[in-house]
């Protein structure tokens, strides 16, 4: 996609992005203690904490990720919402009343609230670096996604734009002013959401869904001609036909032709059982050149925005006008959803990237399947339902388990403020996670997809509306990956300072000393992960997170869970619950068949795991340490309190 | 500022009864999530059947948001009525 800056987009983006720095500003001159850095001086109104839960969960890979899933694979998108909410009443129920009568600052203080052990000091706060610091690499990646349709700026000029203003907003006020910008943008969030869904069921669907300052390209088919012969030839002579393409092996061969025509070459899909060639979308990464967008350079604006219904109740043409949130589900289901798959060609010095149409029963869209194969009899295997399992689990035992999300619980007075604040969060965000179904399916049909970056499908779903609600929808975008990334940094910051210069190296360190810890360590965890925000610009947010979630839930929540609920665990039992957990899961993943092909580039097949998520062996293995530990060394137990 | 213990528990009843309840709401949920994977892994079919104009599949996903926020407001309703009735002694003695 060939994206313009346009004016309004940036009066509206640099306004909220001052308002932050101002609210930074003023928290920042109240900031003195280490108290009010790290925990805000535990004096957050539980509603203000509430929704300021939610800013900090409604991050990049909800709102951009989710609905950029949704928009490609329909429902599969969809479970991720509902993991993503499963895992707060984990939190809520289980761990936010005993852990904020544990804590002070963070997790590990928590953890090793029974036995003041540097171990376990130690082990907590290198879980938490790396548990953050995995979850900052999308929060980075999704920012530099966004700063180039809203501003017109490269990647990396995103990348490093947010971690400047998260450096600011973390060094200068620490939690106070991340609590007040995550509220604003958390409420924000969630009204422009609901009016976002409100004018998608105004406007209905459209099997030619145009959008308000422009027409949505017509995908057209070309006849074959009657040769006698397996040569392709076409009826329209003004196309030369120039190579054929045969990819995979039945049943699920394709053929793809490669047309000429006025000095532009495009690709085209085979259709042989009706004898037409369908158009497809190309981009061209040349040897000696740059990359081609449908033959031509990208500036010419020939790579089209898609997604649609080719028929709706069987009508070929139809519009339906305004629906509800009922008959919304219901006539997409009744339609043919016009999908988009991808598939790698090879031209001589050149890789042509080709998206083709998938023509897609709406009912199959609103099931699982179309990403998480569950289905054998579509092909699933006993391995990808495990992997399914397993992502299942790990997004409901990783929220708990998330360090921005633990410190919260301290920022409010008591545990029953905690409570209260962890029940306005779960109503926030609930009613979130079904609005990004709408946006997500909403994306699908309304012809917004960028099918280079699908997380853009939400952002681009508010553009069909106008620029205004889309500067306004990227702005508080853009604020939530501020908002998160701060979170994430005060927790790291807070992991450095309190865990293991204080505690553990026994720095004898009064207030001052640790808000300038916490503020140098704020610095240099800022451009550690703008380094690797850049490093990894390509991967997927979604895939991003899922890494941060089965690491959190493995090496963290068995930890949570025992100490609160298991009188005879043992601090040995904690560090070797926290240290396999961890390793568990980091190695499975880079043994993972997703990690060799997005990562390595290697075919999935060679990868030694034979599934991607590790929390269904990583999780157990870690409640199995710790138990077995523990009974081990139970002369260590010094107390045999628990909450 | 934490609640300060009275002489009598009544905070360390409270928060019994709290971490109790909590567990049990919590069982309710997890059955109900488990379910839903386990539906979706071994009949994945039935996730497509009508239900007016949604399917199964949606009803049940809407059905677990749903589901939290009720649970979560039923649960701050019951802890913070017990809270109210312990500290204004009119809580069951154990």
């Amino acid at each position: 996609m060939n994206y313009k800056a346009e004016p309004l987009a940036i009066i509206i983006f640099v306004f909220f992005v001052l308002s932050v720095l101002g609210i930074s500003y003023f928290f920042s001159r109240k900031t003195k203690s280490a108290s009010g850095y790290f925990a805000a001086g535990g004096n957050i109104h539980w509603g203000v904490n509430g929704i300021a839960f939610a800013g900090d969960y409604l991050s990049a890979a909800s709102f951009l990720g989710i609905a950029g899933m949704v928009a490609i694979y329909g429902y599969d998108g969809f479970l991720y919402s509902i993991g993503y909410l499963a895992g707060w009443m984990v939190a809520l129920f289980v761990v936010a009343e005993p852990l904020k009568k544990l804590g002070k600052y963070t997790f590990a203080d928590a953890i090793d609230a029974k036995f003041k052990s540097r171990g376990v000091i130690l082990a907590a706060a290198i879980s938490t670096l790396v548990v953050s610091l995995f979850y900052l690499i999308p929060q980075m990646v999704g920012a530099g996604t966004l700063i180039t349709p809203l501003l017109g700026l490269p990647f990396e000029a995103g990348v490093i734009m947010v971690g400047c203003v998260v450096i600011l907003i973390v060094a200068t006020a620490g939690m106070a002013s991340t609590t007040y910008v995550q509220f604003i943008k958390g409420g924000l969030l969630v009204v422009f959401s609901l009016v976002l869904v409100f004018l998608l069921l105004g406007s209905g669907f459209s099997t030619s869904p145009d959008q308000k300052d422009s027409t949505y390209h017509e995908f057209i088919t070309l006849e074959l001609a009657d040769t006698g012969s397996d040569a392709i030839a076409l009826k329209d002579t003004s196309y030369e036909v120039v190579k054929e393409f045969q990819v995979g092996e039945e049943p699920s061969a394709k053929t793809f032709v490669k047309l000429a025509k006025d000095d532009i070459e495009t690709v085209w899909q085979l259709d042989a059982d009706n004898n037409i060639l369908l158009e497809t979308q190309t981009i061209t990464h040349r040897a000696d050149g740059p990359d081609l967008y449908n033959g031509a350079p990208k500036e010419d604006g020939r790579f089209y925005q898609v997604g649609h219904l080719s028929e709706i109740e069987g009508q070929p043409a139809v519009e339906t006008g305004g629906l509800n949130l009922f008959n919304f589900i219901g006539k997409i289901k009744d339609s043919t959803v016009i999908r988009w798959s991808q598939q790698n060609l090879t031209d001589g010095t050149d890789r042509i990237t080709v998206y083709y149409q998938v023509p897609t029963e709406g009912k199959d869209v609103l099931i699982p399947g179309l990403k998480f194969k569950i289905d054998p009899a579509r092909g699933a295997s006993t391995s990808d339902q495990i992997n399914f399992i397993s992502l299942m689990i790990a997004l409901f035992l990783g929220t708990a388990a998330l360090p921005h999300i633990l410190i919260r619980y301290y920022t409010v007075p008591t545990s029953a403020y905690a409570r209260k604040s962890t029940i306005v969060a779960v109503g926030a965000i609930g009613l979130f996670y079904l609005l990004t179904l709408y946006m997500g399916l909403g994306a699908m049909t309304h012809g917004v997809i960028d099918l280079t970056n699908s997380n853009m499908s939400a952002p681009l779903l508010a553009r069909a509306f106008g620029l205004g609600i889309f500067a306004i929808i990227s702005a508080i975008a853009f604020s939530t990956i501020l908002g998160t990334v701060s979170g994430l940094i005060v927790a790291s910051s807070g992991a450095v300072a309190n865990d293991l210069l204080h505690k553990f190296f026994k720095l004898n360190m009064d207030d001052n000393k640790m808000v300038f810890a916490g503020r140098i360590t704020a610095v240099v965890v800022g451009i550690i992960a703008m380094a690797l925000g850049i490093a990894f610009k390509h991967m997927n947010v979604s895939f991003l997170v899922g890494w941060a979630f089965s690491i959190a839930a493995s090496a963290n929540l068995p930890a949570i869970i025992m100490v609160l609920f298991w009188k005879r665990t043992t601090s040995k039992g904690v560090i070797a619950s926290i240290a396999v957990g961890l390793l568990s899961a980091l190695i499975l993943i880079l043994l993972s068949p997703d990690t060799f092909s997005q990562v390595y580039q290697l075919p999935a097949a060679n990868a030694p795991m034979p599934f991607s998520q590790p929390a269904i062996i990583s999780v157990p293995l870690s409640f199995i340490t710790l138990v077995v530990v523990s009974l081990f060394t139970k002369k260590d137990n010094v107390t045999d309190s628990t909450v | 500022m934490e609640h300060r213990l009275s002489p009598d528990g009544q905070e360390e009843k409270i928060q019994k009864f709290v971490t109790k309840f909590g567990i049990i709401m919590f069982a309710i949920y997890t059955i109900v999530y488990f379910a839903f994977i386990i539906i979706a892994v071994t009949n994945p079919q039935f996730m497509g059947k009508d239900v007016g104009n949604l399917n199964v599949a949606i009803t049940y996903g809407f059905g677990i948001i749903i589901l939290a926020i009720i649970q979560a407001l039923i649960y701050s309703y019951i802890c913070g009525k017990r809270e109210n009735a312990e500290r204004s002694g009119k809580g069951k003695s154990k």
